[in-house]
């Protein structure tokens, strides 16, 4: 419980965070941004996770433990998505998005 | 009578053929004809004890010889109806072990000299070893599934043998068409089985052919088309034995079958593949016999009795030796065939049925002994043809000695094999049928004729000159000869009557001395024709040949018999109704697929274009579908 605050006001500020996320994942011309932008729609989750745990469940830890989960979970897959990057950046020498265009038919 | 062990007889060649066929390009030629010749000779040996055992020790039972039967249950429908595999030990099938094992072993050795030096030499050992398993099984068949599915295996073996030499068009051509026809006689025989499996209720013999059993009590209980459908599913299961046995008018595809290896027409198509017809009778015949008083029994008789005019007909007008033998093949088969077709049951009225299996054995040797000793010939000079033959006595005096016997033998002279089962015949055929006794008595001297007239014609007739002087063949090849001549003496002399019988009790063969006479006269008639011919060069035949005109012309184009068959294919079925199917699967349901096939390649083509391979695209395609989703949740749940 964060006195003065409501559950609502805090779900309001995540749920901007969340489409700010998608926002930047699909307009963003460079894949660093794209992952940042990915970064924020996890974040955005794990704030949920905390804040419905404190507001509804208070005795309980679930909620925070996937929490810390999904922070981990995000590490590996940034780590994976940077080295992907580089990769691509080896073969094509860029990491702008219109550069991974020839992966169609 | 413990005759478990008799599984092995045909297991054993099945393994031989394993493992030269799996072997084939591993193991040296000279090892494989060793193996191949070893495995027989062990199977052979078996056979043997296995006859020793039931006729003389204790097959018999009060004077009755008992059928023993070894086997389980393969794949089960009913009660009654199952289908199961195993062996079956009664008097025919015992000797049929001892004619394929005799034969095939003498092919055996015979081929390890004529095959030499050939380059699918354990190919071919393998082969000979698939057939020899494939005979056994159907002789010891239990059932007539069981006997079918050998029935089969047989045709393969033959045709594998016949298309030996494959890269000659004719003899892949031979090969095709002796599938083909047997194939086709061989639909008619699983129509047969069907029906008696519907009708009966059982594919046991020895339920279908108990004479107090239901199968033949109730006969008359369903008819069709005036026939009862136990005697619609005889005629179709002897279709079958017809094919297999190249009666009239499925005979097409044995001359044709002479494009294998001599020693493979000798086995198969001589000696034991197409008797197997004759032999599909005799296992079914209480049936045959008490199943509408006879009536299937009848076509049979008249069916051999004409092919046996009509093939001894064509085979003295023919040119290629082995020709000639095949087309006496199919008369001998006649008349094995109307020997049974004139056969009573009970006691001395089942001679016919008796003199049927004597002839199928005496047969078997003399006819392969001719087989070999032609090969022997065609071994020496490298041609088929009687007009590059003539004067070879001089050379190869053992063939000489051993076909004169075997000649002697298929003409009925006494002492010879062939005089005592083919008088047992005419006695029968005289019993029974006077029309088909004038047909066996005339056949007998037309055999006779042609027989001497081929054999002047090779050993004696005008002296050639040869580019290489012909001479006798390898021991490897006379000694299967001189084993099969000394059968072909003494044959005769086994008391048949007393081992085979239809009624199984067996019973005292005797010489009718009468008709006896007339059919030894008649032989030696027609023996004397062909000496005034051809034992000297002379200009007789071709008088008499064009004295006949066109009728000689027909006989030597074999009646036109291919001919008709090509142009009801041909022209018939292949115009009538292969083409019109043909058109119809092309257009109709190959159009189908392909207008569904073709219509998903358009429709692809049209849409691809959605996968831009910007992967942004596809996220704001992801998230604008989860909002609508979203927003239709959100309007149906406030309303």
């Amino acid at each position: 419980m964060i006195a003065g605050i409501s559950i609502y006001e805090i779900l309001t500020v995540t749920s901007i965070l969340f489409f700010i996320g998608v926002y930047g994942f699909i307009t963003r011309k460079n894949l660093i941004s794209v992952l940042i932008s990915i970064e924020l729609i996890l974040n955005a989750s794990v704030v949920n996770f905390v804040v419905i745990n404190k507001y509804l469940y208070p005795d309980m830890l679930q909620g925070v433990i996937f929490a810390i989960f999904i922070i981990a979970v995000a590490a590996a897959e940034t780590a994976l998505a940077v080295s992907i990057i580089i990769n691509l950046y080896r073969q094509i020498s860029s990491v702008e998005v219109k550069d991974t265009e020839v992966m169609k038919y | 009578m413990n005759i478990s062990y008799t599984i092995l007889i045909p297991l054993i060649p099945l393994a031989v053929f394993l493992l030269l066929g799996l072997n084939s390009k591993r193991i040296k030629p000279a090892i494989s004809g060793y193996i191949g010749v070893l495995g027989l000779s062990i199977s052979a040996a078996l056979s043997f004890y296995t006859a020793y055992q039931y006729f003389f020790v204790n097959g018999k039972v009060d004077g009755v010889y008992q059928t023993f039967v070894n086997k389980s249950v393969w794949m089960h429908f009913t009660e009654t109806l199952h289908i199961d595999m195993g062996v079956l030990i009664d008097p025919i099938s015992v000797m049929m072990l001892i004619v394929v094992s005799i034969v095939s072993l003498m092919v055996h050795i015979y081929s390890r000299g004529y095959m030499k030096g050939d380059d699918g030499y354990t190919r071919f050992f393998a082969y000979l070893s698939l057939f020899t398993f494939s005979m056994y099984g159907l002789v010891l068949a239990t059932n007539l599934f069981q006997i079918y599915i050998f029935w089969e295996l047989v045709g393969v073996s033959s045709f594998l043998l016949i298309g030996y030499y494959y890269t000659k068009p004719s003899a892949v051509s031979a090969a095709k068409k002796a599938f083909i026809v047997t194939r086709f006689a061989d639909l008619g025989f699983l129509i047969g089985i069907l029906i008696m499996g519907y009708f009966a209720g059982t594919y046991d013999f020895e339920t279908l052919n108990n004479p107090e059993g239901s199968v033949i009590l109730s006969w008359a209980s369903t008819s069709f088309m005036g026939l009862s459908v136990i005697t619609w599913a005889l005629l179709l299961i002897f279709m079958g034995g017809a094919g297999k046995s190249a009666m009239f008018p499925l005979h097409i595809w044995l001359p044709d079958a002479m494009e294998g290896p001599t020693p493979v027409s000798a086995l198969i198509h001589a000696a034991t593949m197409v008797v197997a017809g004759v032999y599909l009778v005799a296992r079914l015949f209480p049936m045959f016999y008490f199943v509408e008083h006879g009536f299937a029994l009848n076509v049979v008789a008249y069916i051999g009795a004409f092919s046996s005019l009509f093939a001894a007909i064509i085979a003295i007008t023919q040119t290629d030796i082995k020709r000639v033998l095949a087309f006496s093949t199919m008369s001998q088969i006649g008349y094995m065939m109307l020997a049974l077709g004139v056969s009573g049951y009970d006691g001395h009225e089942g001679v016919g049925y008796m003199a049927s299996m004597f002839h199928l054995f005496t047969h078997a040797m003399f006819k392969a002994l001719l087989f070999l000793g032609a090969g022997s010939v065609i071994h020496a000079v490298h041609s088929n043809y009687l007009k590059d033959m003539g004067g070879l006595r001089k050379y190869m005096p053992i063939t000489n000695i051993t076909f004169l016997i075997a000649a002697l033998a298929i003409s009925g002279v006494p002492p010879f094999a062939g005089f005592w089962s083919k008088d047992e015949i005419l006695v029968a055929a005289f019993e029974h049928n006077m029309l088909i006794y004038y047909v066996g008595v005339f056949v007998a001297g037309l055999t006779a004729f042609y027989m001497f007239r081929l054999y002047f014609g090779i050993f004696w007739g005008k002296e050639q000159t040869y580019k290489h002087p012909p001479h006798e063949s390898p021991i490897s090849m006379t000694f299967p000869l001189l084993v099969l001549a000394l059968l072909s003496v003494v044959g005769g002399f086994i008391p048949f009557g007393e081992f085979v019988s239809a009624d199984r009790m067996g019973f005292e063969g005797h010489l009718n001395y009468p008709l006896a006479a007339i059919a030894t006269g008649v032989g030696l008639v027609g023996i004397l024709l062909a000496w005034v011919f051809y034992k000297k060069e002379n200009s007789l035949s071709d008088i008499y040949a064009k004295a006949f005109g066109p009728f000689y012309k027909w006989t030597s184009d074999k009646f036109y018999f291919d001919e008709i068959y090509l142009f009801v294919t041909k022209k018939i079925l292949f115009n009538g109704v292969s083409r019109p199917f043909a058109w119809f699967d092309r257009n109709v349901v190959d159009g189908t697929m392909n207008l569904i096939g073709n219509s998903t390649v358009k429709t692809s083509n049209k849409i691809k274009g959605l996968q831009s391979g910007k992967f942004q695209d596809y996220a704001f395609s992801f998230v604008m579908g989860a909002v609508i989703i979203a927003l239709v949740f959100i309007y149906l749940w406030t309303n």
